[in-house]
C-alpha cells in the first residue's frame, strides 16, 4: 500500500442524490488493549487514561491532537469528566451506551463524524474493574424494570432463555455451544495476556456446573478488569502517519427488543445490521477472512453467525462444529481468545473484539493465530440481553488499501 | 408439582410502580391481570404502557385477561445473583398467554415456591404474589395440573 494510492481514496463525493456511505471515510490508526486482567490498585479512570495514551502512541499522535471524543457508560463521571481528566479540546462528542456493542458502533459514529467534517482525530476509550471493584448492574430506572427485576433475570438467565428456545426450534445442543468455547480456548493458549490460557474440550464445558440451564459455567464469558482504546482519523491524517491503517468499510447498528410483547428469542439484531453493513462495505461473506464476534456467551456467537448470514438460520450449532472457528478453520473467530477466555473489561466485549480485528488486518496478531492474507474482517457486538433488548452493531474493516 | 422445595422462596424486589398504568396495579392488587389493548387493532401490549407504539395512540383499553398460557422458553437458574442466590434453583420463563403477549416471569407452586420442573409448551396460569410492606404485587405463573 502506497500513500499515492491512498491519496486518491477519498470519501464518496457529496452528491445529494447519491447514497451516502462511510466506506473509506475514516481509518483506524491506533489500537491499544490494556494488558491488565486483575487491576486492584488503579482506578477505572486511570485505565481509560492508559488506554487513551496507548492507542494514541500506537498511532503516533498526542492527546492534544484529539478533536473528537467517544466513550460510554463505563467512563467514570461520564463524558464531561473524562474529557476534562484527559485534558481534551474537542469539537465532537458521543457517549452512546448500547452495552458491549457500544464501541463497535462508535467506530462507525467516528467515521460518520469525520466524513461530515465534525472532527479529524477521534478517540474512543473504555475500561472498568468488574473483577476488582463493583460490577455494573442493570439500570433500575427503565420502564420495564418492574416487569423484569422481580424475576431474577440475570445476564446468564437472559442468554439461557434464547439458548433454550434455539435448542427447541433448531435442535442445537449443548455440545454445539461448547464448540465455541473450545475454539476460543484453543486461541487463548497463544495469548500471554489472556485471563484463561488453557485449552478446553467440549466435554469439559459440558461437565462444568450449570449456571442457567442450558448454559454451563464455561459457556459464560470471563469477568475481568481492563480496557482499551481506538483512534479513528481522516484519510488525510492517516496518510501522514507511519503505522499501518485499517480502513472502515461499512457498519450498521440497531436495537432489537421485546417488540411490545411479541418478543422472538430466536434471532438477534444482527439480522438487520449484517445486510446493511455488507452492502455499505461492498463485500460478501466470501470476502471475510476473520470475524471478531462479541462472545458474551457461547449462544451469542451461534446466533450472531446465523443472523449475519454465515450459515442458514438454525444451522449455527452445526456450523461451529469441527473446528470452523479456529484460526485454521473456514471462519476464524476471536483469535485473542475472546470474552470467553481473554478478557471482558467493564462487562463489555466490543472494544477488545474490535482491537483483535485491527491486529489481524495489520498482520500483528500473535503469530500462532495470525490469519494469512487477512484483508477483510467483520466485527459484531451484542450489548445487553438476548432475552429482552440488545444493542447490535456490525463493523466491516479492511486493510488500508481494501 | 415436583422440583419445588418448601424452604425456598423468591426474594422481595423493590421497584417503583411506573405511573400511568394504574389500572394494571389496581387490578394486580386484587389478583386480576388487566392489560392495555390497542384500540386500533385490539393487540395486547406488554409490558404495560399507556399507549400503543405501533399506532402512536394513547387510545388503549384496559382489559382483563384469563392469564392462561404456555411456556415459550425457560431457564433453570442454578446460580442466582444477589438476593436470588438463596432462591436457586428457580425458573425464569417467558409465558405466552393465550391473549398474545409473551411475559417474563417465574414459575411457582400455588404456595409461592420455585418450580423447576419445566418444559416448553407446558400450560400455566397467572397468579399475583403480594409483597411485604404493601409493595406492588408480582405476577408469577403456576403450572396447570
Amino acid at each position: 500500500m502506497s500513500l499515492e494510492v491512498r491519496a486518491h481514496d477519498q470519501p464518496v463525493p457529496a452528491d445529494p442524490g447519491a447514497a451516502v456511505s462511510i466506506r473509506g471515510t475514516a481509518f483506524i490508526v491506533g489500537a491499544y488493549e490494556h494488558p491488565g486482567r486483575v487491576l486492584p490498585d488503579i482506578s477505572a479512570a486511570q485505565i481509560h487514561v492508559e488506554a487513551a495514551i496507548g492507542a494514541l502512541s500506537d498511532a503516533g499522535l498526542q492527546l492534544s491532537d484529539v478533536d473528537g471524543y467517544f466513550c460510554s457508560g463505563d467512563a467514570p463521571g461520564g463524558v464531561m469528566a473524562m474529557a476534562d481528566h484527559l485534558g481534551l479540546d474537542v469539537n465532537h462528542l458521543d457517549s452512546l451506551d448500547v452495552g458491549g456493542s457500544t464501541y463497535v458502533a462508535e467506530v462507525s459514529h467516528a467515521a460518520q463524524a469525520i466524513a461530515a467534517g465534525k472532527c479529524t482525530v477521534a478517540l474512543i476509550t473504555m475500561g472498568g474493574r468488574p473483577r476488582s471493584g463493583a460490577r455494573r448492574t442493570a439500570p433500575s430506572t427503565g420502564p420495564a424494570y418492574p416487569f423484569e427485576a422481580p424475576y431474577g433475570h440475570s445476564n446468564p438467565a437472559s442468554y439461557a432463555l434464547a439458548a433454550r428456545r434455539h435448542m427447541y426450534e433448531f435442535g442445537t445442543t449443548s455440545a454445539h455451544l461448547a464448540e465455541v468455547k473450545a475454539a476460543a480456548a484453543f486461541h487463548a493458549q497463544h495469548n500471554p495476556h489472556a485471563f484463561l490460557q488453557k485449552a478446553v474440550t467440549v466435554e469439559e464445558v459440558l461437565e462444568s456446573p450449570l449456571i442457567a440451564d442450558p448454559l454451563h459455567r464455561l459457556d459464560c464469558c470471563v469477568i475481568t478488569d481492563g480496557g482499551g482504546a481506538l483512534v479513528v482519523v481522516s484519510p488525510e491524517i492517516a496518510a501522514d502517519l507511519p503505522r499501518r491503517a485499517v480502513k472502515v468499510l461499512g457498519a450498521a447498528e440497531t436495537i432489537k427488543h421485546t417488540n411490545v410483547g411479541d418478543v422472538d428469542l430466536t434471532y438477534t439484531g444482527a439480522v438487520r445490521t449484517g445486510p446493511r453493513a455488507f452492502e455499505e462495505a461492498g463485500v460478501t461473506h466470501a470476502d471475510i477472512d476473520y470475524v471478531s464476534i462479541y462472545d458474551s456467551f457461547t449462544i451469542t456467537v451461534v446466533m450472531t453467525l446465523e443472523d449475519l448470514g454465515f450459515c442458514a438460520k438454525g444451522d449455527g450449532g452445526r456450523f461451529v462444529s469441527d473446528g470452523t472457528l479456529r484460526f485454521d478453520g473456514a471462519l476464524p473467530f476471536n483469535t485473542d481468545g475472546g470474552s470467553l477466555c481473554n478478557n471482558h473489561p467493564a462487562n463489555r466485549g466490543g472494544m477488545t473484539r474490535t482491537i483483535e480485528a485491527v491486529r489481524q488486518l495489520r498482520g500483528e496478531a500473535t503469530p500462532a493465530v495470525q490469519i494469512r492474507d487477512c484483508e477483510v474482517a467483520l466485527v459484531h457486538g451484542t450489548g445487553g440481553w438476548l432475552g429482552t433488548r440488545m444493542g447490535s452493531a456490525t463493523l466491516i474493516l479492511g486493510q488500508e488499501d481494501a | 408439582m415436583t422440583g419445588a422445595e418448601v424452604e425456598r422462596s423468591f426474594p422481595a424486589v423493590a421497584f417503583a410502580a411506573e405511573p400511568g398504568i394504574d389500572p394494571y396495579w389496581e387490578a394486580a392488587s386484587e389478583g386480576r391481570l388487566v392489560l392495555p389493548r390497542c384500540a386500533e387493532d385490539g393487540v395486547f401490549i406488554w409490558p404495560p404502557r399507556p399507549f400503543c407504539p405501533r399506532h402512536m395512540t394513547s387510545e388503549v383499553g384496559w382489559t382483563e385477561v384469563a392469564g392462561e398460557g404456555a411456556i415459550y422458553s425457560y431457564t433453570v437458574v442454578h446460580r442466582g445473583e444477589g438476593a436470588f442466590g438463596a432462591s436457586s434453583p428457580y425458573a425464569v420463563a417467558y409465558v405466552e398467554i393465550d391473549e398474545g403477549p409473551r411475559i417474563l416471569t417465574n414459575l411457582m407452586t400455588p404456595q409461592g415456591q420455585p418450580v423447576t420442573d419445566v418444559e416448553i409448551g407446558m400450560r400455566v396460569v397467572a397468579r399475583f404474589v403480594p409483597q411485604e410492606d404493601g409493595a406492588s404485587p408480582v405476577l408469577r405463573f403456576v403450572p396447570v395440573s
